[in-house]
């Protein structure tokens, strides 16, 4: 039988969304205890709120200085050592995860996979590869300690409210590097809804054509009270800062709807919203192949029909 | 100092890639392969440090099979110092290449080791990491700016929140993400010169490096289909159809 380790991710004394949705990955492989490990320097708010997470048996807290600002480095010699006697080790495959999970995979001496999508079994996944443009069925072995990073967008918030999992400090006696160091974080501040959870995001390509043009976007996300997305193409040209990026090497989103405007819609930028509800696609090209996924196209100049939008949204 | 970088051939970024209809694999036969697109990067970042003088030789590795060589001569061409091919028929996991990394680097002793974040054919974005823990070393991942200075790099990282900065003491582990430069054309006299570049090539076999292959693949698929949708005339219809949709 399994036993679930899954590691919290958190910013800020919030617990991240993408959590719950791991918990959804750990209960589909059958699990018979799913514990949450939360990493931080004042984890008793993160932790009261992953206690709420509908299939959660416990929540354990390692409480260091050291995990103020969590870096791979540190943070995976305490995983690594809460793992023993846990059959399953999950992560989301965030930026957080994706630097922190490989990292704990190899101190255990083991595979990781990658970008789990479906659980088939305690050992059998699915997973994109190339881009997403194949799917892989991957067999972990059954004697060794399966180290997982889950693809959010494939799985849906396990609910919470009701559990009232017990939460229990850790006391993990491992000795920590002082080779790597935080420096800051910038974050890109902004009132409009989280680009990796919302229900709804308006997307610019580089047929915005400039950090002032994209403001057209950013107005009518806030009417439609939608987050803002961009092509690979848009931040390299300094439209939007990077946060902003959807695709294979950026965020992978499935809102209920996505809007992409002047995107041409490049196989790496597909990939990160092939799961999405609707896809809308507002392009002056006939033939940009976005059309070939979208579930409602228009073609258009995005400067004479986004106004004509937000007329027709009254 | 002395970097190495990881420089893997894969499927050129523009080839759409099929699923063989028996499920059994990816279809490869005579598609355009190229140099990992993170990894060209990887490889600039690392030529931009030694014209600044920061570095000394600059050394690609490429792990795979004996045709290997042509794509070792083009990181050669971009300018890289020398190269080791480690050659195996079996392609490598992220665990197995992250071992193979872990024997060069006990061999070369590197003060940085610059990998791509992600091979576009696996996109495991595994490998980097694995050696940073295997090695005992930091690993700064998915860097876009990169500053070496008094033995220790500054690195800034794209993360989902928005720009990390965290300092790594030398020797460290860096993988590079897309915005950390634009990689330089190759130049014909500079494919001239490649050729009398020393290529050494290490059977893996002959590593005694413990297998990390662990993972099977089952069956391949294709991605679910999405429907072909419907194109509407203006706004207003575009308005009528998501209402409809219950989407507004
Ligand atoms: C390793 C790798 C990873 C990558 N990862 C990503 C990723 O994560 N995300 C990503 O997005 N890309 C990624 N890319 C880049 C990708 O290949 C494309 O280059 C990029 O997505 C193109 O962005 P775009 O559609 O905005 O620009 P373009 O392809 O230039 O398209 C612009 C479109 O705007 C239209 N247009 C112009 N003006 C107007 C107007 N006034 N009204 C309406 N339409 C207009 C044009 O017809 C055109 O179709 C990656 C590439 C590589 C090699
Ligand atoms: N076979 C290989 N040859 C050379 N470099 C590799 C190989 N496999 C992985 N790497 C390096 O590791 C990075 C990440 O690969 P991966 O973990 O497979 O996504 C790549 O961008 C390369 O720099």
């Amino acid at each position: 039988m399994s036993k679930i380790l899954v590691i919290a991710e958190h910013l800020e004394g919030k617990l991240n969304s993408a959590t719950a949705r791991v918990v959804s990955a750990a209960v589909a492989t059958g699990a018979q205890a799913i514990d949450v490990l939360v990493l931080s320097d004042a984890p008793d708010a993160i932790a009261a709120e992953a206690a709420s997470i509908e299939g959660v048996s416990r929540v354990l807290t390692v409480t260091r200085t050291q995990n103020a600002h969590l870096l791979a480095a540190t943070a995976a010699p305490q995983i690594a050592r809460a793992a023993e006697g846990y059959s399953h080790v999950f992560g989301p495959s965030t930026t957080t995860g994706k630097d922190l999970m490989p990292r704990v995979a190899a101190l255990l001496g083991v595979a990781q996979v990658s970008d789990v999508m479906t659980v088939e079994g305690p050992h059998t996944f699915t997973r994109p590869i190339y881009a997403g443009n194949a799917i892989i069925t991957v067999e972990a072995p059954a004697d060794q300690t399966v180290v997982a990073t889950i693809r959010p967008a494939s799985w849906s918030a396990a609910a919470s409210g009701d559990n009232a999992a017990p939460v229990e400090a850790l006391d993990l006696d491992v000795e920590l590097p002082t080779h790597t160091r935080f420096v800051e974080l910038k974050q890109a501040k902004s009132d409009r809804p989280d680009l990796q959870s919302a229900s709804r995001v308006i997307s610019g390509g580089r047929g915005v054509g400039s950090k002032e043009n994209f403001d057209i976007i950013f107005r009518l996300a806030e009417k439609m009270h939608a987050a803002v997305g961009a092509s690979r193409a848009a931040v390299d040209a300094g439209y939007v800062p990077n946060d902003m990026q959807v695709g294979q090497t950026g965020k992978i989103i499935a809102p209920e709807l996505y809007m992409a405007f002047g995107i041409s819609g490049a196989i790496q930028h597909l990939t990160g919203i092939k799961d999405a509800g609707t896809i809308v696609a507002i392009n002056k090209d006939a033939d940009a192949p976005i059309f070939e996924i979208a579930d409602i196209g228009l073609v258009g100049d995005l400067f004479k029909v986004i106004p004509e939008i937000e007329a027709a949204l009254g | 100092m002395k970097i190495l970088v990881g420089y893997k051939r894969v499927v050129d970024y523009n080839v759409r890639v099929q699923v063989k209809p028996d499920g059994s694999g990816v279809a490869l036969d005579g598609v355009k392969m190229s140099a990992n697109p993170f990894d060209d990067i990887a490889l600039e970042e690392a030529l931009r440090l030694r014209e600044k003088g920061v570095a000394e030789e600059v050394v690609i590795v490429g792990i795979g099979p004996a045709d290997l060589t042509a794509h070792l001569r083009n990181g050669l061409a971009m300018g890289a110092n020398r190269a080791i091919h480690v050659t195996t028929d079996t392609a490598p996991q992220p665990l197995t290449a992250a071992r193979v990394f872990l024997k060069l680097v006990e061999k070369e002793s590197p003060d940085l080791v610059i990998l791509g974040k992600q091979a576009i054919d696996d996109d495991a974005n595994q490998t980097g990491q694995m050696l940073a823990a295997l090695w005992g070393r930091p690993q700064a991942t998915f860097a876009s700016e990169l500053a070496v200075e008094g033995g220790k790099a500054t690195v800034t990282r794209e993360v989902d929140a928005g720009l990390e900065t965290i300092e790594a003491e030398l020797p460290a582990v860096v993988t590079t993400d897309l915005r950390l430069n634009e990689p330089r054309f190759i130049k014909l006299p500079d494919i001239m010169k490649a050729k009398s570049k020393p290529i050494d090539t290490v059977e893996l076999d002959s590593l005694s490096v413990e297998d990390g292959n662990h993972l099977k693949t089952t069956q391949y698929a294709p991605p679910p289909k999405r429907e072909k949708g419907v194109m509407v005339e203006d706004a207003a219809a575009l308005v009528a159809a998501l209402r409809q949709k219950g989407l507004l």
